[in-house]
């Protein structure tokens, strides 16, 4: 197997490591706070599961970067194709959007959907804006995801 | 599509009608009373908060009573019986229950009495259980507890510090009463808490011998009974029975009452109305003999009002126009598919006074847009289905809900619609199913283009419908501006920006970059290539002459006009922010293709069918769920900060008409 290869392949993974660690963190906060307010009050339990489901969109952009990435060098369908090092670093190069950004903003999304969990807990009738200070961090999440994807598709193999 | 006309109301009535004005106010549901006059020497506002307050907790109490129903006889629920909605009852069960009340009353009373005998049988347990726990460790003793001696001899039961033998007790007494005699222990138990002694001795010897052990933290055994150890167990142990077969009677009456279930609701509801109604009454102002209701009315229903009182009452009602300086509450009305959207806008805020209500317009932007970030066909349908049979199957579902409900049900269309054009069936499930398990692949074609195959050209049909939705934004700025007979704010505030923005796209057009992008090369002839500078330079500098026209200062107007064309980046951001629209779209079909192939990997067979069907099931379910929150999610964003960020404000309240606000049924007249 080829260098370019290895290095095609280090993207794919990190995409999902580090997308999906900043999710993992994410939707862990906002679950902690989540908690709380359910054992105060049990019946806000599905607003609350939307804002801790909010985070964890970063570590499925991750994982969708690195499929396309993964059947892009045909290592899905088992004959993987001789990358150069030149091709492979365009691919690593091209999934480290969506992995550090995911993990930025998965991890500062966690937060603020803890915040909006708050807003939940005291106003529940004004839970779409709960929702839509969550969205606001997300929009880099799925910028960073647009570009990784525009770029691994149009890298020549 | 439009706010509805608010109208002021003023009802003037004779105070012996007061009670049947406002119960007929309260049951037509139309007016909101909001009184702003001042009290002055005639007229008084009267204190009716030890009345609400009493009806408050009338309505509490009912409410606890069910709740404890609920605890002891619980109601076979479904799981979507939140669905169903109030149920009707006509106004004569509701007059039997408010004749009877005194009845159900009791009942309600009983209830609580009945909870209240059972916890006093729980605590009961407890206490035994905490008892028996206590006498545990002295169960080997078999004299009774409160043996204090024979004629010639004391005894002493109690503990002392754990971890003690008989041997070391002696020593103790040893230590320090050196002469004293004729004593003997037994330790009867020992374990990491307290070591359990009994103790004998001579009657003249018994002081000495307390004070020996007490010094090494003796104490009598705190328990009085005739009985042994064991047989005080036993007692208790008998007590508990006895105590649960009580809870179990008490839980009988109650289950034998919960048949009073629906009553009781409808007492409650009475009580909630009462309630309601004393709130309203301790905002009127009131004279002697007259009474005075000031509120807001739609204009639509102003005659029914009007005749209704009139027919029953002698009083004086009339209205009038808002007047200018007062806020009136808001009221929508839109067509049945466009008013499913007014939910998306309350969640916003209502429009402010004098602003137009934009739910017709953002409704049918909002289904559009939610079905290019879905866009799987196979999806849209099952959402389109669920909603559909959800609405047809809980036809008295509560309004707002049902709205919620039936947009996302135009939204699966929408889905459904966007699915077919990309060629999204659960992914490419057709496709990975023929290969697999029929060694023999259909491919379906979508019926525009796959965006996965041409993100690109996804990516300008994305921007394309942004600028669309942006431009319709702009275009109801407009129609507020002309509304208002503002001309100059329609030309300097949104023509000027229509033609700055289109200019600079038609001269984006032709340039390398858009091709290189695109992939689509333009050649305009020099006339538009002249109208486009032409457009850009005429927009700009009216943005730049126009914009700051509410200042007098004309360096600061002109200061302001530049900073306005500084708004170019907000545009810039917004049109970029539509890219969402291809990588959720994208999102759903890759993850969907994912899940098809991870389907896959066992290959043909039995084996293969089953986990198929299983990742299937689970994967799409997880897909359809996190892409449906996602699109909801991103697309109220587009609505609300994009597109509300052209023209609407909001900040209006809601028309709160006073109302039977009910919370179990819905009480309807014959």
């Amino acid at each position: 197997m080829s260098m370019g290869t290895v290095l095609a392949i280090t993207g794919a993974v990190l995409a999902v490591i580090l997308a999906g660690m900043g999710s993992a963190y994410g939707v862990g906060v906002a679950g902690q706070a989540a908690a709380g307010v359910v054992s105060e009050d049990p019946s806000k339990f599905a607003k609350v599961l939307i804002l801790q489901l909010l985070p964890g969109t970063q570590g499925i952009y991750g994982l969708l970067v690195a499929f396309i990435a993964l059947s892009k060098i045909g290592l899905l369908s088992g004959n993987p194709a001789e990358l150069s090092v030149a091709s492979g670093l365009m691919i690593l190069a091209a999934c480290l959007p969506i992995a550090i950004v995911g993990l930025v903003s998965g991890m500062h999304q966690g937060r603020t959907s803890v915040a909006s969990v708050g807003i939940v807990a005291k106003k529940p009738e004004q839970f779409v804006k709960a929702m839509l200070f969550t969205a606001m961090v997300e929009t880099y999440a799925i910028l960073a995801l647009l570009i990784s994807i525009l770029a691994v598709n149009g890298v020549p193999v | 599509m439009a706010v509805l006309t608010m109208k002021k109301i003023h009802i003037c009535a004779m105070k012996k009608d007061r009670k049947g004005v406002l119960e007929k106010l309260q049951s037509m549901g139309v007016v909101e009373v909001k009184t702003d006059g001042e009290e002055n020497e005639a007229f008084k506002k009267i204190n009716t908060t030890s009345q609400r307050s009493k009806y408050e907790k009338r309505v509490q109490n009912t409410d606890q009573a069910l709740e404890i129903l609920q605890e002891y006889a619980p109601e076979k629920t479904s799981l979507f019986s939140a669905l169903a909605g109030k149920k009707d009852v006509d106004d004569d069960k509701m007059d039997e229950i408010i004749e009877n009340r005194r009845k159900y009353n009791l009942i309600v009373k009983n209830i609580h009495d009945l909870k209240k005998e059972i916890s006093n049988c729980n605590s009961a347990i407890s206490k035994c259980e905490l008892a028996i726990e206590g006498l545990m460790p002295w169960r080997n003793m078999d004299i009774p507890i409160n043996t204090t001696g024979t004629k010639t001899t004391d005894v002493l039961i109690g503990s002392m510090g754990p971890g003690l033998t008989e041997d070391m007790l002696y020593a103790i007494v040893e230590k320090r009463q050196p002469e004293l005699s004729g004593y003997s222990f037994q330790v009867i138990s020992s374990d990491k808490d307290q070591t359990c002694i009994f103790a004998i001795c001579l009657k003249e010897s018994t002081a000495r011998l307390e004070e020996a052990i007490r010094a090494e933290g003796f104490t009598r055994i705190s328990y009085f009974s005739k009985r042994t150890p064991e047989g005080k167990i036993e007692k208790y142990r008998k007590d508990i029975l006895a105590y649960q077969e009580r809870i179990e009677k008490l839980r009988g009456k109650l289950v034998e009452l919960s048949g009073e279930r629906e009553n009781i609701r409808l007492l409650s509801d009475y009580y909630r109305i009462r309630a309601d109604k004393y709130e309203v009454l301790g905002t009127l102002l009131q004279s002697n003999s007259t009474f005075l209701i000031e509120g807001y009315i739609l204009e639509q229903d102003e005659e029914t009002v009007k005749a209704a009182l009139n027919q029953e009452f002698s009083l004086m009602v009339e209205t009038e126009d808002v007047p200018e300086d007062e806020i009136p509450p808001i009221k929508l009305k839109n067509p049945k598919v466009f008013a499913s959207a007014e939910g998306v806008l309350e969640s916003y805020g209502l429009p402010a006074k004098g602003e137009m209500d934009p739910t017709t317009p953002m409704c049918i932007f909002y289904i559009f847009l939610f079905g290019l970030m879905l866009s799987d066909a196979a999806y849209g349908l099952i959402v389109f289905l669920a909603c559909f049979i959800v609405l047809k199957k809980f036809p008295k579902m509560g309004e707002s809900l049902a709205k919620s409900i039936r947009l996302f049900m135009y939204c699966g269309l929408s889905t459904l619609f966007w699915g077919i054009l990309f060629g999204g069936y659960f992914g490419d499930l057709i496709t990975v199913v023929s290969r697999t398990f029929f060694h023999h692949e259909i491919i379906i074609q979508p019926i525009w283009f796959a965006p996965l195959d041409d993100p690109m050209k996804m990516l300008i049909f994305s921007l394309l419908f942004g600028l669309i939705h942006l431009y319709g934004g702009l275009a109801l700025k407009g129609y507020m501006c002309l509304k208002k007979k503002d001309f100059v704010g329609f030309f300097s505030d949104v023509v000027s920006w229509y033609m700055l923005i289109t200019g600079l796209i038609l001269m984006l057009m032709p340039t390398d970059l858009f091709a290189s992008i695109s992939q689509m090369s333009f050649h305009f002839p020099p006339a538009v290539k002249t109208l486009s500078y032409a457009l850009a330079i005429v927009g700009a500098v009216t943005i730049v002459l126009m914009s700051g026209r509410s200042n007098k200062n004309p360096v600061l107007r002109f200061a302001l006009g530049l900073y306005d064309i500084y708004n170019l980046t907000g545009w810039l951001s917004d049109l970029l922010s539509y890219s969402r629209l291809l990588a959720l779209g994208l999102a759903t079909g890759v993850i969907a293709q994912v899940i098809n192939q991870m389907g896959s990997m066992m290959g043909d067979g039995i084996l293969g069918v089953i986990v198929f069907i299983l990742v299937f099931l689970v994967g799409h379910t997880f897909n359809l769920a996190i892409n449906l929150l996602g699109a909801y999610v991103h697309t109220c964003r587009l609505q609300y900060v994009e597109f509300f960020g052209k023209f609407y404000e909001g900040g209006g309240t809601a028309f709160a008409p006073f109302k039977e606000n009910t919370k179990y049924v819905d009480i309807k007249e014959d």
